[in-house]
Protein backbone atom coordinates (compact mmCIF):
# COMPACT_ATOMS: atom_id res chain seq x y z
CA UNK A 1 0.00 0.00 0.00
CA UNK A 2 2.40 2.39 0.79
CA UNK A 3 3.51 3.20 -2.79
CA UNK A 4 0.26 4.33 -3.71
CA UNK A 5 -0.11 6.66 -0.35
CA UNK A 6 1.30 9.93 -2.58
CA UNK A 7 -0.94 9.60 -5.11
CA UNK A 8 -3.92 8.65 -2.68
CA UNK A 9 -3.17 12.16 -0.75
CA UNK A 10 -2.39 14.00 -3.82
CA UNK A 11 -6.12 12.56 -4.64
CA UNK A 12 -8.11 14.10 -1.68
CA UNK A 13 -6.09 17.77 -2.52
CA UNK A 14 -6.54 17.89 -6.03
CA UNK A 15 -10.00 18.17 -7.73
CA UNK A 16 -12.59 14.98 -8.93
CA UNK A 17 -11.60 13.35 -11.81
CA UNK A 18 -15.51 12.95 -12.78
CA UNK A 19 -17.98 15.27 -13.63
CA UNK A 20 -21.23 15.61 -11.67
CA UNK A 21 -23.20 14.46 -14.63
CA UNK A 22 -25.88 16.11 -16.00
CA UNK A 23 -25.18 18.57 -13.80
CA UNK A 24 -21.92 19.75 -15.30
CA UNK A 25 -21.73 18.44 -18.95
CA UNK A 26 -18.36 18.44 -21.13
CA UNK A 27 -19.15 20.17 -24.57
CA UNK A 28 -18.90 17.44 -27.11
CA UNK A 29 -15.70 17.34 -29.26
CA UNK A 30 -16.00 19.04 -33.10
CA UNK A 31 -16.99 16.10 -35.46
CA UNK A 32 -18.12 13.32 -32.94
CA UNK A 33 -20.44 11.08 -33.97
CA UNK A 34 -23.31 11.84 -31.73
CA UNK A 35 -26.77 11.60 -32.77
CA UNK A 36 -28.00 10.92 -36.23
CA UNK A 37 -29.87 13.39 -38.03
CA UNK A 38 -31.32 14.54 -41.49
CA UNK A 39 -32.16 17.89 -43.04
CA UNK A 40 -34.88 16.07 -44.91
CA UNK A 41 -35.40 19.27 -47.30
CA UNK A 42 -31.98 17.96 -49.16
CA UNK A 43 -32.72 14.53 -49.27
CA UNK A 44 -33.40 13.47 -53.19
CA UNK A 45 -33.96 9.75 -51.94
CA UNK A 46 -31.42 8.27 -53.66
CA UNK A 47 -31.08 5.29 -51.15
CA UNK A 48 -27.11 5.25 -51.41
CA UNK A 49 -27.24 5.77 -47.29
CA UNK A 50 -29.45 2.81 -47.21
CA UNK A 51 -27.37 0.62 -49.41
CA UNK A 52 -23.95 1.44 -47.88
CA UNK A 53 -25.22 1.09 -44.38
CA UNK A 54 -23.60 -1.85 -42.68
CA UNK A 55 -26.12 -2.16 -40.01
CA UNK A 56 -29.32 -2.12 -42.67
CA UNK A 57 -30.69 0.37 -40.38
CA UNK A 58 -31.67 2.90 -43.15
CA UNK A 59 -35.22 2.78 -45.19
CA UNK A 60 -35.76 5.10 -48.28
CA UNK A 61 -39.03 5.55 -49.58
CA UNK A 62 -38.67 7.33 -52.79
CA UNK A 63 -42.28 7.24 -53.31
CA UNK A 64 -43.88 9.07 -50.39
CA UNK A 65 -40.58 10.51 -49.85
CA UNK A 66 -40.18 9.05 -46.65
CA UNK A 67 -36.52 8.55 -44.87
CA UNK A 68 -36.58 6.53 -41.72
CA UNK A 69 -34.30 4.77 -38.99
CA UNK A 70 -33.88 2.47 -36.49
CA UNK A 71 -31.63 4.66 -34.18
CA UNK A 72 -31.35 1.42 -31.69
CA UNK A 73 -29.73 -0.63 -34.80
CA UNK A 74 -27.63 2.29 -35.87
CA UNK A 75 -23.82 1.41 -35.01
CA UNK A 76 -22.78 5.51 -35.12
CA UNK A 77 -20.24 4.34 -38.13
CA UNK A 78 -20.61 7.29 -39.87
CA UNK A 79 -20.38 5.58 -43.45
CA UNK A 80 -24.03 7.44 -44.57
CA UNK A 81 -22.86 10.78 -43.71
CA UNK A 82 -19.95 9.64 -46.42
CA UNK A 83 -21.68 8.75 -48.93
CA UNK A 84 -24.65 10.94 -49.18
CA UNK A 85 -24.46 12.95 -52.54
CA UNK A 86 -26.42 16.17 -50.73
CA UNK A 87 -24.85 16.07 -47.40
CA UNK A 88 -27.63 16.18 -45.85
CA UNK A 89 -26.69 13.37 -43.56
CA UNK A 90 -25.47 14.71 -40.37
CA UNK A 91 -24.07 13.98 -36.79
CA UNK A 92 -24.87 16.05 -33.31
CA UNK A 93 -22.23 16.27 -30.95
CA UNK A 94 -24.46 15.26 -28.11
CA UNK A 95 -25.21 11.55 -27.96
CA UNK A 96 -28.39 9.77 -28.17
CA UNK A 97 -30.94 10.63 -25.18
CA UNK A 98 -31.78 7.46 -23.06
CA UNK A 99 -35.39 6.86 -23.15
CA UNK A 100 -37.72 5.08 -20.33
CA UNK A 101 -39.70 2.84 -22.79
CA UNK A 102 -38.39 0.04 -24.23
CA UNK A 103 -41.11 -0.41 -26.87
CA UNK A 104 -39.49 2.95 -28.11
CA UNK A 105 -36.59 1.52 -28.72
CA UNK A 106 -38.29 -0.48 -32.12
CA UNK A 107 -39.98 2.24 -33.13
CA UNK A 108 -38.92 4.30 -36.38
CA UNK A 109 -38.44 7.89 -36.43
CA UNK A 110 -40.26 9.10 -39.53
CA UNK A 111 -39.71 12.56 -41.31
CA UNK A 112 -41.66 13.72 -44.58
CA UNK A 113 -40.93 16.28 -46.70
CA UNK A 114 -42.87 19.39 -47.25
CA UNK A 115 -44.78 19.38 -50.37
CA UNK A 116 -43.82 21.72 -52.82
CA UNK B 1 -9.40 -35.29 0.83
CA UNK B 2 -11.67 -36.27 -1.80
CA UNK B 3 -11.02 -33.47 -5.01
CA UNK B 4 -13.93 -31.28 -4.86
CA UNK B 5 -15.09 -30.04 -8.70
CA UNK B 6 -15.83 -26.24 -8.03
CA UNK B 7 -17.18 -24.37 -11.51
CA UNK B 8 -15.41 -20.86 -12.30
CA UNK B 9 -17.84 -18.87 -14.89
CA UNK B 10 -19.59 -18.85 -17.09
CA UNK B 11 -20.41 -15.48 -14.35
CA UNK B 12 -17.37 -14.67 -12.42
CA UNK B 13 -17.19 -11.10 -10.99
CA UNK B 14 -13.43 -11.05 -12.07
CA UNK B 15 -14.44 -10.87 -15.95
CA UNK B 16 -17.48 -10.05 -17.17
CA UNK B 17 -16.85 -12.52 -19.75
CA UNK B 18 -18.59 -15.75 -20.26
CA UNK B 19 -15.77 -18.37 -19.84
CA UNK B 20 -16.64 -21.43 -17.95
CA UNK B 21 -13.44 -23.76 -16.15
CA UNK B 22 -14.37 -26.95 -14.31
CA UNK B 23 -11.90 -26.90 -11.74
CA UNK B 24 -10.71 -29.71 -10.13
CA UNK B 25 -9.30 -29.35 -6.54
CA UNK B 26 -7.85 -31.24 -3.56
CA UNK B 27 -7.21 -29.72 -0.58
CA UNK B 28 -7.92 -26.36 -2.41
CA UNK B 29 -5.38 -26.73 -4.98
CA UNK B 30 -5.85 -27.04 -8.38
CA UNK B 31 -5.40 -30.10 -10.02
CA UNK B 32 -7.00 -30.34 -13.37
CA UNK B 33 -9.26 -27.53 -15.38
CA UNK B 34 -11.50 -27.95 -18.23
CA UNK B 35 -12.52 -24.90 -20.11
CA UNK B 36 -15.83 -24.62 -21.86
CA UNK B 37 -16.70 -21.89 -24.58
CA UNK B 38 -19.24 -20.83 -26.45
CA UNK B 39 -21.78 -19.03 -24.63
CA UNK B 40 -21.76 -15.75 -26.58
CA UNK B 41 -21.52 -16.94 -29.94
CA UNK B 42 -22.35 -13.98 -32.68
CA UNK B 43 -21.94 -15.94 -36.34
CA UNK B 44 -19.65 -12.58 -36.97
CA UNK B 45 -18.06 -14.44 -39.67
CA UNK B 46 -21.20 -15.47 -41.10
CA UNK B 47 -22.01 -12.20 -42.41
CA UNK B 48 -19.14 -12.38 -44.60
CA UNK B 49 -21.66 -14.04 -46.78
CA UNK B 50 -24.39 -11.37 -46.35
CA UNK B 51 -22.39 -8.07 -46.22
CA UNK B 52 -20.35 -6.48 -49.22
CA UNK B 53 -16.69 -6.29 -48.24
CA UNK B 54 -16.57 -2.51 -47.27
CA UNK B 55 -19.27 -3.19 -44.96
CA UNK B 56 -17.68 -6.17 -43.21
CA UNK B 57 -14.64 -3.66 -42.10
CA UNK B 58 -17.60 -2.35 -39.37
CA UNK B 59 -18.50 -6.26 -38.81
CA UNK B 60 -15.28 -7.39 -37.78
CA UNK B 61 -14.73 -4.17 -35.54
CA UNK B 62 -17.53 -5.29 -33.41
CA UNK B 63 -15.72 -8.85 -32.96
CA UNK B 64 -14.13 -7.37 -29.69
CA UNK B 65 -14.44 -3.88 -28.64
CA UNK B 66 -11.64 -2.99 -27.08
CA UNK B 67 -9.05 -4.03 -30.16
CA UNK B 68 -11.28 -2.62 -32.66
CA UNK B 69 -9.50 -0.57 -34.48
CA UNK B 70 -6.65 -3.18 -34.78
CA UNK B 71 -8.98 -5.83 -36.28
CA UNK B 72 -10.93 -3.32 -39.25
CA UNK B 73 -6.81 -2.55 -39.68
CA UNK B 74 -6.33 -6.49 -40.29
CA UNK B 75 -8.96 -6.48 -42.11
CA UNK B 76 -8.50 -3.85 -44.57
CA UNK B 77 -4.80 -4.77 -45.08
CA UNK B 78 -5.69 -7.99 -45.90
CA UNK B 79 -8.19 -6.91 -48.62
CA UNK B 80 -5.68 -3.83 -49.64
CA UNK B 81 -3.13 -6.94 -50.25
CA UNK B 82 -5.67 -9.01 -52.43
CA UNK B 83 -6.43 -5.53 -54.42
CA UNK B 84 -3.36 -4.63 -55.07
CA UNK B 85 -4.56 -0.91 -53.64
CA UNK B 86 -1.35 0.95 -52.60
CA UNK B 87 -2.23 2.95 -49.35
CA UNK B 88 -0.88 6.29 -48.63
CA UNK B 89 1.94 6.69 -46.13
CA UNK B 90 0.31 9.43 -44.10
CA UNK B 91 -2.66 6.66 -43.66
CA UNK B 92 -0.58 3.83 -42.40
CA UNK B 93 1.25 5.86 -39.87
CA UNK B 94 -2.23 7.73 -38.93
CA UNK B 95 -3.22 3.93 -38.53
CA UNK B 96 -0.01 3.29 -36.35
CA UNK B 97 -1.16 6.35 -34.40
CA UNK B 98 -4.77 4.97 -33.31
CA UNK B 99 -3.94 1.15 -33.06
CA UNK B 100 -1.16 2.59 -30.39
CA UNK B 101 -3.61 4.38 -29.04
CA UNK B 102 -5.89 1.35 -28.50
CA UNK B 103 -3.46 -0.90 -27.35
CA UNK B 104 -2.68 1.93 -24.75
CA UNK B 105 -5.83 1.98 -23.22
CA UNK B 106 -6.27 -1.91 -23.42
CA UNK B 107 -3.30 -2.20 -21.08
CA UNK B 108 -4.72 0.14 -18.83
CA UNK B 109 -8.31 -1.36 -18.43
CA UNK B 110 -6.42 -4.70 -18.16
CA UNK B 111 -3.98 -3.39 -15.58
CA UNK B 112 -6.82 -1.78 -13.76
CA UNK B 113 -8.95 -5.46 -13.56
CA UNK B 114 -5.62 -6.82 -12.65
CA UNK B 115 -5.60 -4.25 -9.38
CA UNK B 116 -9.36 -5.13 -9.27
CA UNK B 117 -9.26 -9.16 -8.82
CA UNK B 118 -6.59 -8.56 -6.04
CA UNK B 119 -8.80 -5.99 -4.51
CA UNK B 120 -6.61 -2.95 -4.52
CA UNK B 121 -9.38 -0.58 -5.49
CA UNK B 122 -7.85 2.38 -5.68
CA UNK B 123 -5.13 1.63 -7.94
CA UNK B 124 -8.19 0.34 -10.20
CA UNK B 125 -9.58 3.43 -10.07
CA UNK B 126 -6.72 5.22 -10.65
CA UNK B 127 -5.53 3.32 -14.08
CA UNK B 128 -9.22 4.02 -15.45
CA UNK B 129 -8.75 7.50 -15.03
CA UNK B 130 -5.46 7.63 -16.80
CA UNK B 131 -7.12 5.62 -19.33
CA UNK B 132 -10.28 7.96 -19.55
CA UNK B 133 -7.45 11.11 -21.25
CA UNK B 134 -7.11 8.41 -24.22
CA UNK B 135 -11.13 7.89 -24.48
CA UNK B 136 -10.91 11.69 -25.34
CA UNK B 137 -8.22 11.48 -27.48
CA UNK B 138 -10.16 8.73 -29.39
CA UNK B 139 -12.82 10.58 -29.28
CA UNK B 140 -11.80 13.97 -30.21
CA UNK B 141 -9.78 12.49 -33.42
CA UNK B 142 -11.72 9.71 -34.34
CA UNK B 143 -14.94 10.32 -33.70
CA UNK B 144 -16.12 7.77 -31.49
CA UNK B 145 -14.49 6.33 -27.89
CA UNK B 146 -14.00 2.68 -27.90
CA UNK B 147 -15.33 1.76 -32.11
CA UNK B 148 -13.51 4.22 -33.71
CA UNK B 149 -14.39 3.03 -37.38
CA UNK B 150 -11.69 5.40 -38.61
CA UNK B 151 -10.38 2.24 -40.77
CA UNK B 152 -11.76 1.54 -44.82
CA UNK B 153 -10.49 -0.70 -47.31
CA UNK B 154 -8.13 2.07 -49.21
CA UNK B 155 -6.97 3.87 -46.19
CA UNK B 156 -8.68 6.06 -43.29
CA UNK B 157 -11.38 8.27 -42.80
CA UNK B 158 -10.53 10.59 -40.33
CA UNK B 159 -7.21 12.99 -41.03
CA UNK B 160 -5.20 14.60 -38.22
CA UNK B 161 -4.53 18.50 -38.33
CA UNK B 162 -1.21 19.73 -36.92
CA UNK B 163 -2.96 21.05 -33.64
CA UNK B 164 -4.62 17.81 -33.09
CA UNK B 165 -1.06 16.00 -33.44
CA UNK B 166 -0.01 18.32 -30.68
CA UNK B 167 -2.90 18.29 -28.43
CA UNK B 168 -2.35 14.09 -28.72
CA UNK B 169 1.19 14.99 -27.97
CA UNK B 170 0.72 16.94 -24.79
CA UNK B 171 -2.20 14.45 -23.66
CA UNK B 172 0.36 11.96 -23.70
CA UNK B 173 2.53 13.62 -21.81
CA UNK B 174 0.26 14.08 -19.39
CA UNK B 175 -0.69 10.22 -19.13
CA UNK B 176 2.71 9.05 -19.11
CA UNK B 177 3.43 11.12 -15.97
CA UNK B 178 0.71 10.08 -14.52
CA UNK B 179 1.08 6.47 -15.66
CA UNK B 180 4.79 6.42 -14.20
CA UNK B 181 3.64 7.48 -10.47
CA UNK B 182 2.05 3.83 -10.67
CA UNK B 183 5.34 2.27 -11.46
CA UNK B 184 6.61 1.97 -8.07
CA UNK B 185 2.90 0.18 -6.97
CA UNK B 186 2.86 -2.20 -9.77
CA UNK B 187 6.76 -3.27 -9.84
CA UNK B 188 7.22 -2.96 -6.38
CA UNK B 189 4.50 -2.93 -4.00
CA UNK B 190 4.07 -5.77 -1.44
CA UNK B 191 0.59 -6.60 -1.87
CA UNK B 192 0.44 -6.59 -5.85
CA UNK B 193 3.70 -8.81 -5.49
CA UNK B 194 2.30 -10.66 -2.96
CA UNK B 195 -0.27 -11.75 -5.31
CA UNK B 196 1.25 -12.33 -8.48
CA UNK B 197 4.77 -13.12 -8.19
CA UNK B 198 5.39 -16.72 -8.66
CA UNK B 199 1.65 -17.21 -9.29
CA UNK B 200 0.87 -18.78 -12.97
CA UNK B 201 4.37 -19.69 -14.16
CA UNK B 202 4.34 -20.59 -17.35
CA UNK B 203 7.70 -21.57 -18.49
CA UNK B 204 9.48 -20.46 -21.75
CA UNK B 205 9.53 -23.73 -23.76
CA UNK B 206 5.88 -24.54 -22.89
CA UNK B 207 4.87 -20.84 -24.13
CA UNK B 208 6.64 -21.90 -27.17
CA UNK B 209 5.11 -25.39 -27.67
CA UNK B 210 1.69 -24.34 -26.23
CA UNK B 211 1.68 -21.83 -29.38
CA UNK B 212 1.41 -18.44 -26.52
CA UNK B 213 0.79 -15.22 -28.18
CA UNK B 214 1.36 -11.43 -27.31
CA UNK B 215 2.23 -10.70 -23.41
CA UNK B 216 1.65 -14.09 -22.39
CA UNK B 217 4.63 -15.23 -24.62
CA UNK B 218 6.82 -12.53 -24.15
CA UNK B 219 6.14 -12.38 -20.32
CA UNK B 220 7.98 -15.78 -20.40
CA UNK B 221 10.92 -14.46 -22.03
CA UNK B 222 10.18 -15.04 -26.11
CA UNK B 223 11.13 -12.23 -28.14
CA UNK B 224 8.49 -12.13 -30.18
CA UNK B 225 6.28 -9.43 -31.38
CA UNK B 226 4.01 -9.40 -34.22
CA UNK B 227 4.65 -5.52 -35.11
CA UNK B 228 8.44 -6.02 -36.11
CA UNK B 229 7.13 -7.69 -39.15
CA UNK B 230 6.59 -3.76 -40.16
CA UNK B 231 3.19 -4.81 -41.56
CA UNK B 232 1.04 -0.93 -42.22
CA UNK B 233 3.54 1.48 -40.67
CA UNK B 234 5.57 -0.25 -38.18
CA UNK B 235 8.24 -0.45 -40.65
CA UNK B 236 9.12 3.01 -40.12
CA UNK B 237 9.23 3.00 -36.49
CA UNK B 238 11.97 1.88 -33.93
CA UNK B 239 11.18 -0.14 -30.91
CA UNK B 240 11.91 -3.51 -29.73
CA UNK B 241 9.72 -6.35 -28.18
CA UNK B 242 9.33 -5.79 -24.75
CA UNK B 243 10.31 -8.88 -22.86
CA UNK B 244 10.32 -10.20 -19.27
CA UNK B 245 12.01 -13.53 -18.01
CA UNK B 246 10.21 -14.70 -14.84
CA UNK B 247 6.82 -16.27 -16.71
CA UNK B 248 4.43 -15.24 -14.30
CA UNK B 249 1.66 -13.38 -13.55
CA UNK B 250 4.09 -10.64 -12.62
CA UNK B 251 5.68 -10.79 -15.36
CA UNK B 252 2.77 -10.19 -17.51
CA UNK B 253 2.00 -7.10 -15.38
CA UNK B 254 5.39 -6.10 -16.15
CA UNK B 255 5.26 -6.32 -19.86
CA UNK B 256 2.12 -4.90 -20.38
CA UNK B 257 3.40 -2.24 -18.10
CA UNK B 258 6.21 -1.37 -20.24
CA UNK B 259 4.02 -1.91 -23.22
CA UNK B 260 2.11 1.44 -22.41
CA UNK B 261 4.81 3.36 -22.26
CA UNK B 262 6.24 2.03 -25.75
CA UNK B 263 2.91 2.75 -27.12
CA UNK B 264 3.31 6.24 -25.95
CA UNK B 265 6.72 6.09 -27.55
CA UNK B 266 5.48 4.67 -30.74
CA UNK B 267 2.75 7.22 -31.32
CA UNK B 268 5.11 9.80 -30.91
CA UNK B 269 7.42 8.65 -33.15
CA UNK B 270 4.52 7.93 -35.69
CA UNK B 271 3.35 11.57 -34.97
CA UNK B 272 7.07 12.93 -36.24
CA UNK B 273 7.23 10.97 -39.05
CA UNK B 274 3.43 12.19 -40.68
CA UNK B 275 4.54 13.25 -43.97
CA UNK B 276 3.04 16.65 -44.72
CA UNK B 277 -0.72 16.65 -46.07
CA UNK B 278 -1.93 14.67 -49.41
CA UNK B 279 -4.27 12.06 -49.60
CA UNK B 280 -5.49 9.59 -46.79
CA UNK B 281 -7.52 7.45 -48.36
CA UNK B 282 -7.11 6.21 -51.82
CA UNK B 283 -10.32 4.99 -54.18
CA UNK B 284 -11.10 1.42 -54.34
CA UNK B 285 -12.69 -0.14 -57.76
CA UNK B 286 -13.57 -3.63 -58.31
CA UNK B 287 -13.52 -6.91 -55.97
CA UNK B 288 -11.07 -8.65 -54.38
CA UNK B 289 -10.03 -12.42 -55.78
CA UNK B 290 -8.08 -14.71 -53.94
CA UNK B 291 -6.95 -16.24 -50.34
CA UNK B 292 -4.70 -14.14 -48.17
CA UNK B 293 -3.62 -14.61 -44.77
CA UNK B 294 -3.34 -11.42 -43.12
CA UNK B 295 -1.72 -10.92 -39.48
CA UNK B 296 -1.19 -7.96 -36.69
CA UNK B 297 -0.47 -7.65 -33.38
CA UNK B 298 -3.07 -6.98 -31.08
CA UNK B 299 -3.05 -5.77 -26.92
CA UNK B 300 -3.31 -9.40 -26.58
CA UNK B 301 -1.51 -10.64 -28.93
CA UNK B 302 -1.63 -12.43 -32.51
CA UNK B 303 -4.45 -11.82 -34.61
CA UNK B 304 -4.81 -13.69 -37.82
CA UNK B 305 -7.40 -13.41 -40.64
CA UNK B 306 -7.86 -16.10 -43.44
CA UNK B 307 -9.72 -14.63 -46.49
CA UNK B 308 -11.22 -16.22 -49.49
CA UNK B 309 -12.62 -14.44 -52.42
CA UNK B 310 -13.98 -14.97 -55.57
CA UNK B 311 -14.07 -11.77 -57.53
CA UNK B 312 -17.74 -10.92 -56.16
CA UNK B 313 -18.91 -8.13 -54.06
CA UNK B 314 -19.59 -11.06 -50.29
CA UNK B 315 -16.39 -12.98 -49.34
CA UNK B 316 -16.50 -16.69 -49.89
CA UNK B 317 -14.96 -17.20 -46.37
CA UNK B 318 -13.98 -15.08 -43.60
CA UNK B 319 -12.17 -16.68 -40.73
CA UNK B 320 -10.72 -14.97 -37.81
CA UNK B 321 -8.33 -16.87 -35.14
CA UNK B 322 -7.69 -14.43 -32.00
CA UNK B 323 -5.36 -14.09 -29.21
CA UNK B 324 -7.48 -15.33 -26.54
CA UNK B 325 -7.68 -18.59 -28.23
CA UNK B 326 -4.31 -19.16 -28.51
CA UNK B 327 -3.90 -18.17 -24.68
CA UNK B 328 -6.32 -20.88 -23.47
CA UNK B 329 -4.37 -24.07 -23.68
CA UNK B 330 -1.11 -22.49 -21.68
CA UNK B 331 -3.86 -20.81 -19.03
CA UNK B 332 -4.91 -24.58 -18.58
CA UNK B 333 -0.86 -25.66 -17.93
CA UNK B 334 -0.35 -22.32 -15.39
CA UNK B 335 -3.41 -23.58 -13.07
CA UNK B 336 -3.00 -26.76 -11.94
CA UNK B 337 -0.35 -26.93 -8.27
CA UNK B 338 -2.12 -23.13 -8.10
CA UNK B 339 -4.23 -21.97 -5.03
CA UNK B 340 -7.70 -22.08 -6.01
CA UNK B 341 -7.86 -18.46 -4.35
CA UNK B 342 -5.38 -17.67 -7.39
CA UNK B 343 -7.42 -18.85 -10.44
CA UNK B 344 -9.26 -15.56 -10.67
CA UNK B 345 -5.91 -13.57 -10.81
CA UNK B 346 -4.59 -16.44 -13.32
CA UNK B 347 -7.46 -16.16 -15.62
CA UNK B 348 -7.17 -12.60 -15.87
CA UNK B 349 -3.39 -12.39 -16.14
CA UNK B 350 -3.54 -13.90 -19.99
CA UNK B 351 -6.42 -10.89 -20.83
CA UNK B 352 -8.80 -13.18 -21.52
CA UNK B 353 -11.35 -11.87 -24.38
CA UNK B 354 -13.68 -13.95 -24.38
CA UNK B 355 -16.77 -12.42 -26.97
CA UNK B 356 -13.57 -12.23 -29.37
CA UNK B 357 -12.71 -15.93 -29.31
CA UNK B 358 -16.41 -16.68 -29.76
CA UNK B 359 -16.88 -14.14 -32.38
S1 LIG C 1 -27.92 9.34 -49.25
FE1 LIG C 1 -28.58 11.36 -48.57
S2 LIG C 1 -29.83 12.12 -50.24
FE2 LIG C 1 -29.63 9.91 -50.57
S3 LIG C 1 -31.42 9.06 -49.56
FE3 LIG C 1 -29.77 9.04 -48.05
S4 LIG C 1 -30.05 10.94 -46.94
FE4 LIG C 1 -31.23 11.15 -48.80
S1 LIG D 1 -24.13 5.75 -38.93
FE1 LIG D 1 -23.61 3.76 -39.82
S2 LIG D 1 -25.09 2.35 -38.90
FE2 LIG D 1 -25.87 4.41 -38.53
S3 LIG D 1 -27.27 4.79 -40.23
FE3 LIG D 1 -25.26 5.59 -40.83
S4 LIG D 1 -24.28 3.93 -41.93
FE4 LIG D 1 -25.99 3.04 -40.80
Amino acid sequence: MLHMTPTILKNFFSKSATRLYPVKKREPFDNVRGELDIRIEDCIFCSSCRIKCPAACIEVDKKNKIWQIDPYICVYCGICVDHCPTKCLYFKGDYRAPVAEKAMKIEQKREETQSK
Amino acid sequence: MAPTIIPFGPQHPVLPEPLHLKITTRDEIVTEVVPQLGFVHRGLEKLADLKDYNQLVQVVERVCGICSCIHALTYAQAIEALMQVEVPQRAHLLRVIWSELHRIHSHLLWLGLLADAFGFESLFMQCWRIREKIMDVLEATAGNRVIISVNVVGGVRRDLTKEQCQWVLDVLKDVEKEFLALEKVFINDYSVEKRTRGIGVLPKEKAYELGACGPTLRGSGVAQDLRQTGYSGYGQLDFEPVVEQDGDSYARCKVRFREVLQSIDLVRQAISKLPEGGEVRVKVKGNPEGEIISRSEQPRGELLYYIKASGTKKLDRLRIRTPTFANIPPLLTMLPGEDLANVPVIVLSIDPCISCTER
